[in-house]
């Protein structure tokens, strides 16, 4: 005896895609919560300039929710750009820009992680 | 690699059916997404790395939007309002889609509402975010 779901089970023509559809509705909440702070939290600042941004984001309770938004961001964008990019390029452009755009991620995430923890531990600029 | 054959039937696209808002809103779902993903992605990390680097990278970064005065300059308005207004744009057809995976919201009338309203929602959203900033 097999159920349902045990005999569809991968036989899908893809294998895969409920991880994907998951993690994107996963992430569209935590960015709907994370982005909703930092709009306000932009809105509320009393100035613009070097000083007052840089004094605001050394503490713990900007930094850590502001490195949770790169990671939720970047992780929603990620899935929504390789359905853009499955969508549209059939060939082996798919595959070259997949890989780039893994690459873009990683690198643009990390420099913003690196960004916010320079600014947090407070390495002289 | 996917190779297509051109003789496999199409199925119907965007110039067979009438236009309606919730197709304008699927496309914008996705332009919105896509912007912010490569143009947004990238202006924020640079100001991340910028108020990271110091004082001086800092005011190159708030230089290329803002004159002299501070004040946002033409490509400072056109980026710092399009940037918002894909952000609300996309934030509010996001929770629309949230509810129609629950299965709910897809009778005709019901969908055409909700459609136009993440779009009044969106441009509501991006007024009030700007007057605020402009009456500080």
């Amino acid at each position: 005896m097999r159920s349902s779901l045990g005999r569809v089970r991968g036989l899908g023509s893809a294998k895969e895609g409920t991880h994907h559809w998951w993690y994107h509705r996963l992430t569209a909440g935590s960015n709907l919560v994370l982005m909703l702070w930092l709009l306000i939290a932009i809105a509320r600042q009393p100035s613009y300039d070097y000083a007052t941004l840089h004094a605001w984001m050394q503490s713990a309770w900007v930094a850590v929710p502001m490195a949770l938004l790169i990671l939720s961001v970047f992780y929603h964008f990620r899935l929504g750009l390789q359905v853009v990019i499955e969508d549209y390029q059939h060939d082996e452009s798919r595959v070259v820009l997949l890989v780039l755009l893994n690459f873009f991620v990683v690198a643009l995430g990390a420099t913003a992680i690196f960004s916010i923890l320079k600014i947090a531990f407070g390495a002289a600029a | 690699m996917a190779s297509r054959n051109p003789a496999r039937p199409l199925s119907p696209h965007l110039q067979i059916w009438r236009w309606g808002p919730h197709m304008l809103v699927s496309i914008l779902h996705r332009v919105t997404g896509s912007g912010m993903a490569t143009v947004g992605s990238l202006l924020l990390v640079w100001w991340l790395a910028a108020l990271a680097g110091g004082a001086e990278s800092y005011a190159t970064f708030q230089g290329v939007f803002t004159t002299d005065s501070g004040a946002l300059n033409v490509f400072g308005v056109i980026i710092g309002v399009g940037l918002t207004l894909s952000l609300f744009q996309h934030m509010m057809s996001g929770i629309r889609h949230l509810f129609l995976d629950t299965g709910a919201g897809f009778e005709l009338k019901t969908n055409k509402t909700f459609a136009m309203l993440t779009m009044v929602a969106s441009v509501t959203l991006t007024a009030v975010f700007w007057l605020y900033l402009g009456m500080k």
